[in-house]
Order: structure tokens, then sequence, then C-alpha cells
């Protein structure tokens, strides 16, 4: 993927050489059925032997090379348990999963990135829950809020595993740094920033919300990071449980401060055209126009690092970097809004137990992490693992103390409303529909 | 790729291509022999009777047993279609059924909840009026572009390449051709347009627009992509119904002196009937099934959203069986008058 | 489909005499104005894939700022947008013979079932005499606007539980895996294709003259016999039509392959795999215009070089009605 591809892949190259020599260790002395167990390299792996010729099948949305990534940092695990994971990826996981799980052919393992989605899964009694080793493993690792999210009835499912924080600005160091801006540290700088940069001729932001058929998603994002720094955690919380309506006035001054950036045409769409244009521009793409200085500023998630064309240079001091979305009241603290993924079970064999425990442990994390492009919360994470910057800044973030992390909302909402009505209302509010009309629609939408 | 990946894939299309021969040659060798046994077993009875009595019920008898032969042999061929449509369709279609009266994890028993739901929401029932335009528009206009197509091109010079531009689209999945469509459409807000639509209406003098953000236009330029790709299919149809128009007709229609558009109207248009039937009840259905153009395109967005469009959503992405179901069962009412239309020319083939 | 027309059984034969009703009416319309529209028509039909085509060959640069049109004055070309899609850069790509193999394994059988099983069906709806036999075809002819989508839950449903009734077990679950997942697909397509291979079929198989019929009859055939020897023949330039419509469907199809094949190397088609390129690197066009013909070509060449029969077989079935 994008960030200096080439050290990359020779990391890749070498991290395989080492597995692979790793395996033939494993298995040159694999004698006895658990005989891998006494190799160096396997020594991490003990607890999870003794069930050699077993298959675990996990589905997920992660696909293409993140998911090859994904494979790679599980071969040692493989190697030395002897169990046998058969992964795949789809683009189409979330309408798929429920399709294959009615069908009574559900994987042993998916990673499910909605709460909303996993409580369906739980009520309907189709998960299995975690097992105490899962568990025990989890609560060693994880912040008792990420496991929360996991928790349904008292019931615990699964570890977190992958995260990413979304309260990220990207910009151009080497802009600012010419026109002498700085990283804004409040709201309210970072308006009079806009204003700046709109009077030096740029338009100071970039948007799009085009996703294929999750259009609309980015535009949430939006609306929660603001609800989180307009109205803070609490009301975030009724918010999204809708304890609130969703046309609270609370609400609506959140997404009048949103629209306050997205739909003044002074201030977007840097290189695409007017509002409008931000919802037929996709995600991925929205972006770009900052390497042209065509606009200087995007908010977007900590994974949007992998967007970039091949060859830009991601740091601060970089083409590309990000700062964190500012708070609009910084006395009240720090909040983060983020995502992740969660590793929940369909069956409950102990070989699909044993890689539920696995996935949730430290190996886990910085097997993954130090392929690169990855992120968790998983406090055995080593900041030494994460080669790049903007990595680096995100797990900072989410070990940070004194942040104030709140999940995605639109996916702990149901899932009409989180994958549908909101999404779509986001689309025709940018199109030109009022606040109060759309939110009066969402509400109107909210299953009860 | 070594061969070794292949192998299984290999094997496993050699099973299926043995399967399909063993399936349907034993189908028919089972066919052949059956009825040569019992017809033997009925010869013998039939002999038996007549040395027995001379005369009375036998041929009546025979009628019968003939006639209840027939059902079963009716029924032999058609049990593997019908076997097959019981599990792949029937049974999802009842099940559909019920599904719409329940709830939308189906946990309880709501009545008509939700078909009045679909009457309710006002975003509902913009769907269900785009898909009526849909199923008014696709149809015409595909089968009028086809039709008129084969009408000019008929005996014309290059007709064999004429017509192949046209059914090309066919080829093309939905989804390929929602890509190819959304790049015509595309717009730049800055810069050169690359979408060649905005090409031509700037070249024209227009401003450059966002055709998919604005309805009720958008759902036009997501129809005219279905019938670009219909077209082609009628065109198809019709011409081979055209050519085949007895000539005598057309010479005595010719004699009574009647102009080309009479000739069209009362000569070329009641001979091609059957021909156009199949082609508009064939589009009338596609389109009413149409979901893959819309959510390439628009994803539904901008009031473009279709009835099977929202379906697919409600019932997989929000986990709304119930209001899937029903806009499903919708679907099922919209066809009767189809197949209504269906009984009635079928009634008077039996009958003529 | 069916009939008001008399219609002839030497009909058919009238079609090569060229004084037809659209030969006359063409010839009196102002012929100048046909051939415009018919061109203009003829361009609206093919510029749109034209201009896809040869922006899959323009640099990723030249695709985002100017138009397929500017290339005349400005002519590149690069096969670096295939090479992506083709070869990629993760390691999972770069295999996309496997799933080449993949969509051809599903195709065969999935054409070749339907269209035997919906001949025998429409055969027993057209000749063979049993009470109810309309009404059967009917329900088959409605079963067409049966979504699939909803048909996806109970099929996997069978495939994964099997069928069992008050507790016995009818049919037990299939259990497949791997390679064997091919048969769930092809046992879906088939199910999906009937109604309308039926509907077609019918449309041709009921118009055949009933003196062909009455002839093997009194010869001592049985129907059998006389689906073989007779009926078969005479609709085979149908069963090629119908066999390219279905190709054409199960080669596009994405849905049914997702469910049924899964998204594995070992059984996922062509178009699951090019939907997935497409997706993760979005708003791309370099990579969507190059995947998208990718996936179209196929179907592109069986379809012109095939074509002849697709046309005969829809004449026969026209003329007969």
């Amino acid at each position: 993927m994008a960030v200096s591809s080439r050290p990359r892949q020779a990391l890749v190259l070498a991290t395989t050489l080492a597995l692979a020599l790793s395996a033939a260790a494993c298995s040159s002395d694999d004698g006895g059925d658990s005989g891998s167990a006494s190799s160096p390299e396997c020594a991490a792996y003990d607890a999870y032997t003794g069930n050699d010729g077993t298959t675990v099948s996990i589905y997920a949305s992660i696909r293409d090379a993140e998911a090859d990534l994904l494979e790679e940092s599980w071969k040692q695990f493989e190697e030395c348990s002897g169990i046998t994971i058969k992964y795949e990826g789809s683009g189409e996981f979330e309408a798929q999963l429920p399709v294959r799980v009615d069908g009574g052919n559900a994987p042993d393992i998916a990673f499910i990135p909605q709460p909303g989605l996993l409580k369906r899964f739980a009520d309907a009694g189709k998960l299995k829950e975690a097992s105490a080793e899962t568990k025990t493993m989890a609560e060693a690792n994880y912040a008792k809020e990420w496991l929360d999210y996991a928790t349904v009835g008292g019931k615990f499912y699964g570890a977190p595993m992958g995260s990413n924080v979304k309260s990220f600005v990207w910009y151009s160091p080497k802009l600012f740094a010419e026109k002498g801006w700085k990283v804004p540290q409040t709201w309210d700088e970072m308006m009079q920033l806009s204003d700046t940069i709109a009077g030096a001729g740029i338009k100071p932001w970039c948007a799009g919300i085009e996703s294929g058929d999750a259009t609309g998603w980015p535009a949430t994002d939006w609306i929660e990071d603001v609800m989180l720094r307009d109205q803070g955690a609490e009301v975030y919380d009724q918010w999204v449980d809708h304890s609130i309506p969703f046309n609270d006035p609370k609400v609506v001054s959140a997404v009048d401060r949103v629209g306050k950036i997205l739909k003044d045409s002074k201030y977007v769409n840097g290189g695409f055209g007017d509002v409008k244009s931000i919802t037929t521009t996709s995600f991925q793409e929205a972006g770009t126009p900052i390497l042209e200085n065509k606009c200087a500023m995007y908010r977007m998630a900590s994974f949007y690092a992998n967007q970039w064309p091949e060859g830009t240079k991601v740091a601060e001091d970089g083409d590309t970097f990000a700062f964190y979305l500012p708070p609009v009241d910084p006395a009240k603290g720090k909040p983060v809004l983020g995502g992740g993924e969660f590793t929940v079970a369909f069956a409950d064999r102990p070989e699909v137990q044993k890689v539920q425990t696995y996935l949730a442990s430290g190996e886990a994390a910085n097997n993954r992490a130090k392929l690169g492009n990855w992120v968790s919360a998983n406090k055995k994470l080593e900041v030494s693992n994460v080669e790049n910057p903007i990595d680096k800044l995100a797990v900072e973030i989410l070990q940070d103390q004194s942040a104030v992390f709140r999940f995605d909302g639109s996916d702990l909402m149901p899932a009409a409303v989180g994958a549908g009505t909101f999404w779509k209302g986001m689309v025709e509010w940018i199109n030109g529909k009022s606040t109060s009309e759309v939110l009066d629609q969402i509400e109107g939408s909210w299953p009860k | 790729m070594e061969f070794e990946d292949f192998a299984p894939k290999l094997s496993m299309l050699l099973y299926g291509v043995i399967g399909f021969v063993v399936v349907v040659g034993g189908l028919l060798l089972l066919l052949d022999v059956v009825p040569n046994y019992f017809a033997r077993r009925r010869e013998a009875a039939l002999v038996a009777a007549s040395l027995s009595t001379s005369d009375g019920p036998a041929p009546t008898l025979g009628r019968r047993v003939r006639k209840h032969r027939e059902g079963l042999l009716g029924l032999a061929f058609l049990l593997p279609a019908l076997l097959l449509l019981l599990i792949g369709l029937v049974i999802p279609a009842i099940r559909t059924i019920l599904l719409s009266l329940r709830n939308g994890d189906s946990t309880a028993f709501v009545g008509l909840d939700n078909y009045l739901w679909i009457f309710r929401e006002n975003d509902i029932v913009r769907v269900l009026l785009n898909t009526a335009g849909w199923v008014i528009l696709v149809p015409l206009l595909a089968t009028s572009v086809g039709l008129l197509y084969a009408v000019m091109v008929d005996r014309a010079r290059f007709e064999a390449v004429a017509k192949s531009l046209i059914f090309l689209p066919m080829a093309i999945s939905f989804v390929g051709a929602g890509i190819i469509w959304r790049f015509v459409y595309a717009y730049r807000g800055e810069g050169d347009q690359i979408g060649l639509l905005n090409w031509l209406w700037t070249l024209v003098g227009g401003e450059p627009r966002q055709w998919l953000n604005e309805g009720p236009l958008n759902t036009f330029l997501l129809i005219v992509v279905m019938v670009w790709i219909q077209a082609g299919f009628a065109m198809v149809i019709l011409s081979a119904a055209i050519k085949a128009i007895p000539s005598d007709i057309v010479e005595a229609a010719r004699l009574d002196g009647v102009t080309p558009w009479q000739m069209f109207w009362r000569v070329t248009l009641p001979s091609i009937r059957p021909a156009l039937i199949v082609v508009i009840v064939t589009i009338s259905i596609g389109t009413m099934k149409i979901f893959d153009i819309v959510r390439t395109m628009t994803n539904g967005n901008f009031d473009t959203n279709v009835v099977a469009l929202e379906m697919y959503n409600q019932a997989f992405r929000y986990q709304q069986a119930g209001q899937g179901s029903a806009l499903a069962v919708f679907l099922f009412i919209l066809v009767i008058p189809i197949v209504i239309f269906q009984i009635r020319n079928l009634r008077r083939q039996r009958e003529g | 489909m069916t009939t008001t027309t008399p219609v002839l059984a030497g009909e058919a034969t009238a079609e090569p005499t060229p004084r037809t009703a659209a030969g006359r009416v063409r010839k009196r319309l102002n012929s100048r104005t046909a051939t415009i529209v018919s061109i203009i028509i003829a361009l609206i039909w093919t510029v749109p894939t034209f201009g896809l085509l040869l922006s899959s060959f323009r640099p990723e640069d030249d695709i985002k700022q100017t138009g397929w049109w500017t290339f005349f004055s400005n002519p590149q070309l690069t096969f670096q947008n295939y090479n992506d899609v083709l070869f990629g850069r993760s390691s999972s790509s770069g295999q996309l013979a496997n799933y080449f193999v993949n969509s051809l394994v599903i195709t065969i059988p999935s054409v070749l079932f339907p269209i035997a099983f919906a001949a025998l069906a429409a055969y027993a709806l057209s000749w063979i005499n049993f009470r109810g036999r309309d009404w059967l075809y009917i329900a088959v002819f409605a079963l067409q606007i049966v979504p699939l989508q909803m048909a996806l839950v109970p099929l996997l449903s069978f495939f994964s539980r099997g069928v069992s009734l008050g507790g016995i077990t009818l049919l037990p679950p299939w259990d497949l895996d791997n390679e064997g997942k091919f048969i769930q697909v092809w046992f879906a397509h088939t199910c999906f294709a009937l109604p309308f291979a039926v509907f077609l079929l019918h449309n041709f198989i009921s118009q055949l003259p009933g003196e062909l019929m009455e002839a093997a009859r009194v010869d001592g055939a049985g129907h059998s016999k006389i689906f073989r020897s007779v009926v078969l023949p005479l609709i085979t330039p149908a069963l090629a039509s119908l066999a390219i419509f279905q190709f054409l469907w199960v080669w596009n199809d994405l849905l049914v392959a997702l469910i049924f094949a899964g998204g594995g190397r070992e059984t996922a088609p062509l178009t699951v795999r090019l939907a997935e390129l497409a997706g993760t690197r979005g708003g791309e066009w370099q990579r969507l215009t190059a995947g998208a013909f990718v996936s179209i070509v196929i179907p592109l060449i069986v379809f012109l070089s095939l074509q002849r029969y697709f046309v005969r077989g829809l004449l026969t079935g026209s003329v007969k009605g």
C-alpha cells in the first residue's frame, strides 16, 4: 500500500523469511504430536497447543493487502499450535454475515466492527460466550470501556483486535510551514485558521462521503466527532442509545456546527467543486488535493494513511500528516472517536476458543503491528513495534489516560439508523436539505 | 500457476458434467423403459380381458388408464424442475410471506404493520413511485427503441454490424453497465470535465451539472442505463419477427393502397404482437427486480431508490426482515397483472 | 408470447423473401432520416463502452484530469491499469487465472442443468395431457418474480442444515467444503434459472406443429422418444440462445456466488475478485475502468462468437410466437 512501500515490502520479506525459518525450526523437531512446544520460537504459544490438525474459519471485512498482512501475522501461531486458520475477507461482510448465520453456515470466528450487529447476534443466541481464558486475556489487555462494547446481558463475547482513531485532520506540513500556519489547538483556532486559509485563496477543507453502498458514513463520523466536542461524552451516550431523541436541540447544535464547515462553499470542497460535490466524491480520493495544495485540511481516520498515492511521505515533516481534531473546550478533556473490530465466535470448539484467546493476546497485537499499518488499543502493544508515525500517534492517543474515548456512534445504533437512515440522511443534508428536516426524518426511522 | 491447483477444480467440473449426463440420460432412459413395461403389461391385460369378456368396458378402462398414465408421465418429466423450484423458490416465497407478518428480528407476530409501514413512510412511498416509473418507462422505451432500430436497419447495408452494436450491452453485467454510465455522468467541479455528458453539455453552453444528484432527472438517467441494456434484446426478437411477416399479407395491404404509417400500424405491429408480448413481459419482470444498477450508481440516494434495493437493505443491512419481506411481497403483487395477462393469452392459444 | 395470429407451419420459409412489411416501411420513410436516426442510436449504444475501453488504457492522471476524447489530441497509452488489476500489489491477487477457472467451473454445469430440466418441463407442460397443467405453467411463470435475494437464506439453510420434519431428518446436511461448494452454486443457479427458462422454452415448444407429434405417436413413439427425436432437434436454436442468456447471467453474477461459493480462492469466481479490487480503493477510475473491462471481455467474446445462433434461436421463436 501507499506508505513508502519499498521499506515495507522489505520488512514483509524479512518477516516472512524469519517466519519460514522459525517454521522450519518448529517442524524439524516435530517428533511427537505437540513437539513444537519445545522450540524457543514456539514458547509463547504453549497455551495454544493440543489441537493439531484442526481448522478454524474466520470471516471479516478486512481484505486485499491488509488481509495478507493479517494472515502473515498469525503464521507462526498456526505453525506452533498446529491449528490452521482459514481466512476470508469480503467487502460485503455486513450484509453477508447475517445471511450466512441465518442460513446455518456461520464462520467459526467473525471480526465484527459494529457492536450493534454483535448485540443482534448475541440477543438471537447465535454467538458463543467467550471462554474463561479469552476473558482473562481480554481483561488483562484491554480497557474496560472497550470490553463493555462486547458484553451483552452480562455475557462477554470477545475481545477487540484492531482499532482506529477517527479524530484526525490530515494536512500538508509543508504548506503549513511555508505559510506559517500553526496546527490549531482549539475549535475556534481551527475556524480562524480556516478563514486565514480561505483568505490565502485556498479552500481550507476537502470532504468526500461517497463509499459505494456505505455512502454517507464519513459525514456521520464528522457529526459524532463534533457531538463529542460540542456536547460532551454523556450527551453523546444518551444520543447513541436513544435516551434523547435524534432531533434533540443538542444534536441540532452539533450538526449545525459541522454545517458551518461542510455546507459553506467558502470552505469546501477544494479540488472537487461546490458543497454538493461532497456527496459524489469518494472518501478515498477526497484527501488527495492536499498534496496539490488545492485544499488544506481533511478530517479522516488514521487508516487514511493507506490511501495516499505511492511515494507520499506520511510524517510530521513529510508530504502529509494528521493532527488531532481539537476540542471545543480543552478544559473538558480530550474526546477521541474511534472504532475497531471485535473477535466473536459462533462455535465453541476448543481450537476456536484458542484462536480467540490468541487474538486477544499481546503477541497477536505485536505480531500484526510489526508488519505495519495497524493500530490496536491492546495495552501490551509496544509503541516501538509500530512503525509509521501516524499509527504511533494513534496508539499514543489510545493509550492516553486523559483521553475520553467513545466508539463510533453509528456502529452502536440499530443498523436501520446507523447503517441506513443516518448515512442517507447525511447525504441529503449535504445535498441541500435542512438540519431539522433531516434529523426529524432519522428520528422517525428509529426502530421501535 | 501450477496445474495441480486447478486439478481439483477441473475434476469437479468433470464430475458435474458426468452428473449431468447421468441424471438427464438416466431420466430419459427411465421414461423410455417404464412406460414400455407398463404398455406391455396393459396389452397383456387387455388380451386377457378380451379373452374373458368379448365386449364391454375394456376401451374406456384403457382410456382412463392412459389418461392417468399421461399424468404420471408428465410428472416424471416435470419432477426435476418442480423439485428444484420447490426448494429454491416456492419455499422461500412462502417463508417471505410469513416473515412479512412478523417484526424486524422475526420474534413476534405484527399482522399487517409492515405493509402499513410501506405506505406510511414518505421515503418508501417515493421508492414505490420510482419503481412505477421504471416499470412503465423501461419496457416502453426499450421496446420502442428496439423496434424503431429494427425497422430502420432492416435490409440496410451493414445490417449485421449495426445490430451487433446495439445488442453488445446485453453481454455486460448490470454492475459493469453501472460503472460505464457513472463515467458518462461524471462531474468535475474544477478543471476539465471527464464525463461525456458534461462535456457535451458544456459544448452547447451549459454549466456542468451533477446529473445524479438532481431528482427526478437522475431516476430517468438511471432508467436510460436499463434501456441501454434491454433495447438490444427487444431489437433482436422484433427484427426476427418483422422478417417473418408473410409477404402476401404485405402485398395485399399494398394493393389496398395503405400509407407506410398505416402499413406499420395495421400490418407490421399486429403481425409481431406475439413477439412484442415476449419482449415486454420479459423486460417488465426484469425491471421490477432491478437492483444492481441503482446500487452501483447512486446507492438509492438522491431519491433514486427502488423496491428491490430497499428490500435488500431492509432485510440484510438494517436487519428488518419483516419490512424487507413486505417489500418483496409487494413485488409479488406487482406481477399479478402480468400473470393474468398470461392466463388470458394461454386460454386464447388453447381455444385457437 | 403466445399468439392470436394464425401461424402457418410453413411460415419460416417465408422469411428469406425480400418483400417484407418492414422493408417497405423503411423505403417509404425518408431513408435519410432513418439512416441518421439509426446512426445516432448506434452511437449512443457504443460510445460509452468505447470510452471505458479507451480510458482503461490511459495513465491514471490523464483519466482523472481530462476526458477520454482528448486522447485523440494527446495519445498516451499504458498497460499499468491492467497490470494493477490483473497482478495487483497484494500477494493474493495476481492469481486471476485461478478465479477464471472457478468462473468456468461454475458456469458450465450451471448452464447445462437448467436448460435440460427446463426443456423437459416445457415439453410436459405443452404436449402431455394432464389436469392442471396450464395452472402449473402459470405458477412456474409467476415464480420469475421471486427476488433471489429472498431465496438466499432458505436455500443456504437447506444445504447447511438439511431438511427435517418434526425432528426426523429427511435429508442430512450436505457438509460441502472447498471444491465441493461448486455443487451448491450449480444447484442455486439451476433453481433460479428455471422459471425464465421454462417460460422461454414453453414459447417455442408449445408452438411446434401438432401434426409432427401426432405422426410420431402414430408410429408408436412414446413421449420420451418424441422429446428426443422430434422436439430436441427442432428447438436446438432456442436452446442455444437460452444457453447464451444463462451463460451471461451466471458469468456476471455476484450475489449467488458470494453466498454459495464464498470469497475464498478455491471457489470464488472472477466477479467476486473484481468487486474486491474495485472496492478496496473505490473512486479510482483507472482501476474501475480496467477492472470493468476485464469482467466484460469474456462474455463479449462468447456473445460475439455465438450471436449467429442467438439470432437464429430467437428467430424461430418469434416466428412461432
